[in-house]
């Protein structure tokens, strides 16, 4: 497998083997350092629920136990809501993205419609602002026109189709062969059905690298959720979990606890999904 | 002879037909819609509210002040500078950095590869906040804090990792280098993997060492990736947010106040919402400037 780059010492098999074992070893080395947070984080998620300044902790907890978890869930009434709406918020997000990006990309790319580029251009165009342009006059629309604070929609809408996700689809729908779409134009089917019968079933996997993208940014996202909601009932679980670490700083294994909740979702999908999720890193960059 | 005018004509200008702009319309319709209320109204009220001094009912037109305002605040300048520091510092080392492990990863089997890949990827996977409430703890200022214990294996005395003014900018520094390089050292590796193996052959015949091959080969294959990451990392380095706002508050004595984190508590902890969006509007300004900045630099040979 060794490319090229690699091509020396392929003659000398014990020179090769050491080089690829040191280079091997640096490489988990390096793992290790970055991965030690979460393990940290997983170990004293199961430490004892008391301030640690009264005890010496160690790099990994004496006594493992439930305790901490218990004390986070405990915290506030509504500790388990936290990930039912973040759950509901995500969902609702990625089937928005995924059906409305979705089909906006098609459009983009395969429909010959009045004012098509124009429009994808200022989409693309937007996509270069930063997002602290857009939250002052988004917040005082949703919170104080709209009266929507601590509700779903606030939460869901503004993410619902988002211009990156457009761009993305955009992209893949333009390899699809016209050709294909315009046979079934002539067989009498109309764009829904094209769009139905022929394109979704050829784009399963954008759509669930488009789908699991949009749900891990909307799980780990907090500035918006943060600014509306108010109420604890209307938390999502990072909004949840910096109220947590606010409140109660001094307790190592509580807030381990609290940050192992909010990530172990995340995990289990990403074991599950590994594919999806590193094809997704390269979907978006390669075309650059 | 007319059909070739006709024909002509048709290639000249896009013809659209009448289905097609319905279905089409019907297709971004939602879209649209979205982008209007929720993308597109906001950019232009932030600019009319730059303005402006907001007031709930009826805000007051002040022509340029927020903006005088801005520029000749000493807080506004020390952000700018605390986030160009820490641009300037993480972002390349961070791709000096993905760019090394790709070239490690790359020689072994696809296998061992995509398990590496999962491996730097996995801690990119968990929210800021959750990554900010460990660093907290690693950064604790007993003796028992892990980056205490790593000074203590060498003799040093331990520090106030977050609330020293020396220190505080260069704890967030070091989270941000040992936190995720996962999305980066992906994007490297598929970079290197498109680079053809004939150019290998070729600097081989020319008696070329591995360092040089990465020198005159890897390095300039790879431009057009590296630009890419700079781009959007400096972009993305300009909107930070979450970690000082999470680990420091922005202190001590402001040392590291970014400007997302300043624009943030001009608009919601003190209301001055139509300062904030005169902030955000330079901030956008100082980002398009160093993107073009670094396509004129960088981007000249790059063909797209």
């Amino acid at each position: 497998m060794a490319t090229g780059l690699y091509s020396q010492h392929l003659h000398n098999r014990s020179i090769f083997y050491i080089r690829n074992s040191l280079i091997a070893v640096f490489l988990i080395a390096f793992a290790a350092v970055s991965l030690f947070p979460i393990v940290y984080m997983f170990a004293w998620s199961f430490g004892p629920a008391i301030e640690s300044a009264s005890t010496s902790y160690n790099i990994f907890p004496g006594r493992w136990s439930f305790d901490s978890y218990k004390a986070f869930i405990s915290f506030s009434n509504y500790s388990l809501k936290w990930i039912w709406n973040s759950i509901i918020v995500a969902t609702f997000t990625v089937l928005g993205n995924v059906i409305f990006a979705g089909m906006a990309g098609y459009a983009f790319s395969k429909i010959k419609f009045r004012g098509r580029s124009f429009l994808f251009f200022v989409i693309l165009l937007s996509m270069m602002i930063p997002y602290q342009v857009t939250q002052v006059p988004l917040y005082i629309l949703i919170v104080k026109n709209f009266h929507m604070t601590n509700t779903y929609p606030a939460l869901i809408l503004p993410g619902m189709c988002t211009a990156y996700n457009i761009f993305m689809a955009k992209q893949f729908f333009q390899g699809i062969p016209t050709a294909l779409i315009e046979s079934a134009k002539i067989e009498g089917c109309s764009q829904l059905m094209i769009f139905n019968k022929i394109i979704l079933p050829l784009s399963k996997t954008i759509l669930s690298v488009m789908a699991i993208n949009t749900f891990l940014n909307s799980w780990n996202t907090f500035f918006w959720p943060f600014l509306v909601t108010s109420k604890e009932e209307m938390y999502t679980i990072q909004v949840g979990l910096k109220t947590f670490k606010f409140a109660n700083g001094s307790l190592l294994s509580p807030m381990m606890a609290g940050a192992c909740i909010s990530v172990i979702p995340m995990f289990v999908l990403f074991f599950s999904l590994q594919k999806y999720f590193l094809e997704g890193v390269t979907v978006g960059a390669v075309k650059g | 002879m007319k059909k070739q005018e006709i024909q002509k004509k048709n290639l000249s200008k896009p013809r659209y037909h009448m289905a097609d702009n319905i279905s089409g319309w019907g297709f971004i319709g939602v879209a649209v819609a979205v982008f209007v209320i929720f993308t597109l109204y906001p950019v232009i009220s932030a600019v009319i509210t730059s303005f402006q001094e907001y007031k709930p009912f009826g805000s007051e037109f002040v022509g340029f002040e927020n903006y005088i305002t801005a520029l000749g605040n000493d807080l506004f300048w020390k952000s700018i500078k605390n986030t160009l520091v820490y641009t300037v510092v993480v972002i390349p080392l961070s791709l000096i950095l993905s760019f090394s492990i790709a070239i490690m990863i790359v020689p072994f089997t696809k296998s061992v590869q995509s398990v590496f890949k999962g491996i730097y990827y996995l801690p990119g996977i968990a929210s800021g906040v959750a990554i900010s409430v460990v660093w907290l703890w690693l950064y604790d200022a007993s003796p028992n804090g892990i980056f205490n214990r790593v000074l203590a294996l060498f003799g040093a005395t331990s520090q106030n990792w977050l609330s020293s003014s020396k220190t505080a900018m260069l704890s967030l520094i070091i989270m941000a280098l040992l936190s995720s390089h996962g999305a980066n050292i992906i994007i490297y590796i598929a970079a290197l993997h498109g680079i053809d193996n004939t150019y290998y052959e070729a600097a081989e015949m020319d008696g070329a060492k591995f360092f040089q091959k990465i020198r005159y080969i890897v390095l300039p294959m790879c431009r057009p990736t590296t630009l890419f990451l700079l781009v959007t990392g400096v972009i993305g380095s300009f909107q930070v947010f979450m970690n000082a706002y999470m680990m420091t508050g922005g202190g001590p004595d402001n040392n590291t106040t970014m400007i997302g984190l300043l624009i943030f508590n001009n608009a919601f902890t003190y209301g001055k919402y139509g300062l904030a969006c005169a902030q955000a509007i330079l901030l956008a300004i100082v980002i398009a400037a160093l993107t073009t900045l670094q396509f004129k630099l960088m981007g000249e040979d790059i063909e797209y």
